[in-house]
């Protein structure tokens, strides 16, 4: 339990930094900015209650925005995904329910189950943030666009943050 | 009463969803008056900070450039010297006045945050109301407009980037005087439109656009970029034109603030003849 908490109050602060000064600083084409620091959502322990989900991802939310001058933006989508979670790890969930003291990751439960898990999760949020940023309907195709491109593109970062960062052998203990 | 409790421990995952939501909304939709929550933006203190931290370190990679720079507008400047000498000599013998009266004033000041690729984007400039900075002040590189001043603390300034779907600025074909309005519609960040110019008016692609004086923010004729398409829909009675800006807005490093001290003349002026009809 104590371990879980120490990784993933690292995990909050290092995708902090590194969206703040590494991943806003990506600019493909002009268009496509990944927002990786929803893995912190997406890899919360399965037993953490929803309550503490949602408050840690509005501290994470409001903190990009006081550094992004986007009042409120990260904390809408970011909140609003934390709410979800619930519902996506329940449409995925295996016939007997999901192992307790295990994390939603790759190395437990698999390519597949993750590559779904994570597209819908990314997808929710990237729709959400872009939707509320452009705030019109008559760019709806950009819109559209910038969405699933930053998507594609955060969802490599998950999968490589899976494969080149993270272990399985900390978290399980 | 403890059915009601019952009810609140049964759904409090759904009210603190709710409630911070609700928090969170709040901020987005009130943010176009938010110099009220100013401490949730990155005229803040401890933001700023950390921002000057990164990018007095990030300033290194850029130094060649801005040598390079500083070097042409040098030159610029030199030759700017020689002819205003000259001018004044001959006003002295021709005209025994002091018919020049100051106008415009510029602030260098130095950009510590800058984005080009949101919908809406915004700069951070490392000068504030301590140096003279309000809001609604011109803001331009050496070759072209950058935005408008926004929200002022005392050590910074948040700049209202070109760049942001709520700037739009005046701005006219310099070879004819033809005035339009300039915004950015996303997407590209090298690329503006230009609307409201009739289509009788001759244009070209490489045609000169500039700033002017309409709006009492920026001086006349300040570089905005060149057209680089000119199109007509079919029925349409104005141009369909996309300015490329000539100043690469996203390695701006150094900028000067223009603070128009007639701004409040010609703007009481023309609000007192626009309410008397």
């Amino acid at each position: 339990m104590i371990s879980d908490l120490i990784s993933n109050t690292l995990r909050f602060a290092i995708l902090l930094v590194l969206q703040l000064f590494v991943f806003n600083n990506i600019q493909f084409s002009g268009y496509i900015n990944p927002m990786v620091y929803i893995l912190f959502v997406m890899m919360l322990p399965f037993e953490t209650p929803v309550w503490l989900v949602l408050f840690s991802s509005f501290l994470l939310g409001t903190l990009l925005d006081i550094f992004c001058d986007t009042p409120g933006l990260h904390g809408t989508s970011v909140v609003l995904l934390a709410f979800l979670r619930k519902f996506v790890l329940n449409l995925f969930s295996p016939r007997d329910g999901y192992e307790s003291n295990t994390s939603p990751t790759l190395y437990q439960l698999g390519f597949g189950w993750y590559i779904w898990y994570a597209s819908i999760m990314v997808l929710i949020h990237h729709l959400t943030f872009f939707l509320l940023e452009a705030h019109r309907f008559a760019e709806l195709h950009k819109t559209l666009f910038r969405s699933l491109a930053s998507g594609l593109l955060t969802l490599v970062f998950a999968l490589l943050y899976q494969y080149l960062i993270y272990r399985p052998g900390s978290a399980k203990s | 009463m403890r059915n009601l409790v019952v009810f609140f421990y049964r759904n409090v995952n759904l009210f603190v969803f709710i409630i911070l939501e609700g928090f969170c909304l709040f901020l987005l939709y009130s943010r176009n008056h938010y110099q009220k929550a100013a401490f949730i933006s990155s005229s803040n203190r401890i933001a700023g900070d950390i921002f000057t931290t990164v990018n007095s370190m990030q300033e290194y990679f850029h130094l060649k450039e801005t040598n390079e720079n500083l070097a042409i507008e040098n030159a610029t400047l030199r030759n700017l010297l020689r002819s205003a000498y000259h001018a004044v000599d001959l006003r002295e013998k021709s005209v025994n006045d002091t018919s020049y009266h100051m106008q415009y004033r510029y602030i260098t000041a130095r950009v510590i945050n800058n984005s080009v690729n949101r919908r809406n984007n915004f700069l951070t400039l490392g000068v504030g109301s301590l140096q003279g900075i309000k809001s609604e002040m011109a803001v331009i590189t050496s070759n072209g407009i950058v935005g408008i001043t926004k929200d002022v603390s005392p050590h910074y300034t948040s700049v209202l980037s070109i760049l942001n779907k709520e700037a739009r600025i005046s701005a006219k074909i310099k070879k004819n005087d033809y005035f339009g309005s300039l915004y950015w519609e996303g997407g590209d960040y090298r690329i503006a439109t230009l609307s409201d110019i009739p289509t009788h008016v001759p244009l070209a692609v490489g045609d000169t656009v500039t700033t002017n004086t309409f709006s009492a923010i920026f001086p006349d004729n300040i570089l905005i970029g060149t057209l680089s398409s000119v199109k007509v829909k079919p029925g349409d009675n104005f141009y369909t034109l996309t300015v490329r800006f000539s100043a690469n807005l996203k390695n701006i490093t150094h900028v000067y603030v223009i603070k128009n001290l007639l701004k409040e003349e010609q703007k009481a002026l023309e609000e007192k003849s626009q309410n008397d009809k």
